[in-house]
């Protein structure tokens, strides 16, 4: 990844960080916050933590005006034990392009 | 004493133990082990709604008159969904329910079975949680939870999916889990109190703006005092009416799409707006940009999500607005504010509410008056949704919280027969009166059945023009006068449908003293449907177009 899309993947995108717990659902009431919204997620990785009982999701979303609130809201579930916000060119998932050639 | 029960018998135990004695729901294929024991409860009684839509309406009439988490049942499939309006309906107004809904046997979940909907997916975003029970010994965990959920902080509903071989298994129970109840938030920062305090010690012209939450957490009285220590002229929210008086000196009464213009122009003027437990709603606010655009604001409220959505405030607390208010009352000083307090009477008298025909009680508004008239605080008013409940909302004298039952957020037709029921079953020895329309009545009709039934003390007055009205008049002011499908071709001689449903009725049409009706009417105890005919030309004014300013109402 060049400097250049780094630094639009910073602008553009932003990362976040969702420690939950781990069992069924839990990925739906997530996801279905940004599509109300028709807010696409670009980006979905996750996988249990420790013994399993909690898993950590990360998402690579669109910068967009209404995100602040949205993280509030994901931060209201119950099942959401916490979520951080990084910036766009985050290192978990640039990685990843190997698994996504066309 | 380790006892073997099944799933069934353990979710009828664990509501006992959350001390329910009244739950109201519709039997299926899918819940009928949850029925089979509830049979067996000496403690609950069943209400049997006539569709599952009137049992989630009836169960948020009783948490909304008394405050504590209702209880609502269904079975699967159409059980289910025919729940979805009553459970998003509570989720908008933040109305603590638990809903159990029957589910089939887990091995036929996706399989397309009879009556198999994926209620836990339809109800993701209506509930503040929800959960899909996959063992009986997960109901142990799980109900106490479902009703700390509805209790603790914003409430709202709660859905409990349980498959029919969850509610069959049995399982040995050596202990019980202690019931769940209302979680206390952290206390709001002293220091943001202390910031706010100064926000309204050295404002000018503060207004408070109560929202519905501040009715949720029994913080009426404490606004009330607030307001008269400070002389905060005080706007509410369709949903905090009667947290204040209404013909309480301070009181500017609703504010927003259909609020008196003096109220909506008191916040034109407004230097500071202390929102309580309110969310800046788009018929309150109008357009956004031109909301009280000289105020600072001090925003309280216990859900942080609702904090910055709408407005930046100045000061946001995220605290139990009665917690916040009990340590901000001593930090703010008395103030006469006699120059505010002047202008706000002064624009009493040049922008009053118009509420024409006030001594005809076949006029809309001289109608709701003659009701009031009958009735003390005690009572307990209930509406539908449309133009009578903006009448309401506009002329009833709303004095105390949990007085008003209306649907606000999701401007539910239907609500208020059923809602009505659950109020009366709630609180029996109160008189509660249902103003409906003849739209919102034909929407759960059949939960008169219900209410002969039960013999509840409700008094529908049915306001009936024959139209949909606020369709009627959004038609006749903003789409060129076309009316359509606004306008029944058809309705029902609705005395006699309320009859052949099982309650008395009267027409006030046909009395020669229609206030004499009236009186009889709501004196005689039972269920009573109230007719009486009013014109379809009647309008819900002042009103803010859709998408305007607030100061820019139109009529009266």
């Amino acid at each position: 990844m060049n400097a250049v899309s780094r630094n639009e993947l910073k602008a553009l995108r932003a990362v976040l960080e969702i420690d939950v717990n781990n069992h069924p659902g839990v990925m739906s009431h997530i996801v279905g916050l940004f599509a109300r919204r028709a807010c696409n997620v670009e980006g979905i990785l996750c996988l249990p933590v420790g013994d399993g009982r909690q898993s950590r999701i990360w998402l690579l979303v669109n910068e967009d005006g209404r995100l602040a609130q949205m993280i509030r809201q994901v931060d209201k579930l119950e099942d959401v034990l916490a979520i951080r916000r990084h910036a766009g060119d985050h290192a978990v998932f640039a990685g990843l392009t190997d698994h996504f050639r066309p | 004493m380790t006892e073997t029960l099944t799933g069934a018998r353990i979710t009828v135990r664990l509501l006992e133990r959350q001390g329910i004695g009244l739950v109201t729901g519709y039997p299926g294929g899918a819940i009928l082990p949850i029925y089979d024991a509830l049979a067996q409860s000496t403690t609950i009684r069943h209400v049997l709604a006539r569709h599952e839509q009137g049992a989630g309406f009836i169960a948020q009439g009783m948490a909304r008159a008394s405050g504590e988490v209702a209880v609502c049942l269904a079975s699967s499939g159409p059980g289910a969904t025919n729940l979805l309006t009553a459970i998003a309906d509570a989720k908008l107004d933040s109305i603590p329910l638990v809903a159990i809904t029957g589910q089939v046997p887990k091995a036929m979940i996706g399989t397309d079975a009879f009556q198999e909907v994926d209620t836990y997916g339809l109800t993701v975003p209506i509930t503040k949680h929800n959960f899909l029970v996959s063992s009986a010994e997960e109901l142990l965990e799980v109900i106490p939870r479902a009703f700390a959920i509805a209790a603790s902080g914003r409430p709202g509903p709660v859905l409990i999916d349980i498959p029919k071989d969850v509610q069959n298994q049995a399982i040995e129970v050596a202990a019980w889990p202690a019931p769940g109840g209302r979680q206390l938030p952290p206390p709001a920062p002293g220091d943001d109190l202390a910031a706010a305090a100064s926000l309204i010690n050295a404002a000018r012209r503060p207004l408070l703006y109560l929202g519905g939450g501040v009715i949720h957490s029994g913080a009426a009285a404490a606004a009330v005092d607030l307001a008269e220590k400070a002389n905060l002229p005080t706007v509410m929210t369709l949903m905090a009416l009667g947290a204040m008086p209404v013909d309480h000196p301070l009181s500017l009464g609703m504010l927003g799409m259909h609020g008196a213009r003096y109220c909506n122009l008191a916040l034109d003027e407004c230097d500071l707006l202390i929102a309580l437990g309110a969310r800046f709603d788009d018929r309150a606010t109008g357009k956004v940009a031109a909301f009280c655009p000289q105020a600072k604001i001090v925003h309280i409220d216990i859900d942080p999500a609702e904090l910055d959505k709408i407005k930046t405030a100045h000061v946001g607390i995220t605290a139990d607005v009665g917690e916040a208010l009990a340590r901000l009352l001593p930090l703010v000083a008395r103030n006469p504010r006699s120059a505010w307090v002047e202008r706000i009477d002064q624009l009493k008298r040049e922008f009053p509410q118009a509420l024409p025909g006030l001594d005809d009680p076949r006029s809309h508004f001289g109608l709701i008056r003659t009701v009031a008239a009958c009735l003390d605080d005690d009572a307990v008013i209930a509406t539908d949704v449309g133009q009578h409940q903006m009448w309401v909302a506009q002329a009833y004298p709303l004095r105390r919280p949990r007085q008003w039952l209306t649907s606000g957020g999701l401007g539910t037709m239907g609500f208020g027969v059923p809602a009505a029921i659950g109020a009366a079953l709630a609180a029996p020895q109160r008189t509660v009166v249902c103003f409906t329309g003849d739209g919102s009545i034909l929407m759960n009709l059949q939960e008169l059945v219900t209410a002969g039934e039960e013999n509840v003390n409700i008094k529908i007055v049915l306001m009936n023009n024959a139209v949909l009205g606020l369709v009627h008049q959004q038609q006749t002011l903003f789409y060129g006068e076309r009316l359509f499908a606004s306008q029944f071709r058809a309705l029902p001689d609705f005395c006699k449908a309320a009859q052949a449903l099982g309650i008395a009725a009267v027409d006030l049409d046909a009395a020669a003293n229609p206030c004499a009706a009236l009186v009889e009417a709501i004196a005689r105890p039972g269920p009573c449907l109230i007719h009486a005919s009013i014109d379809a030309g009647e309008k819900v004014y002042p009103m803010v177009p859709p998408g305007a300013a607030n100061r820019d109402m139109i009529g009266a």
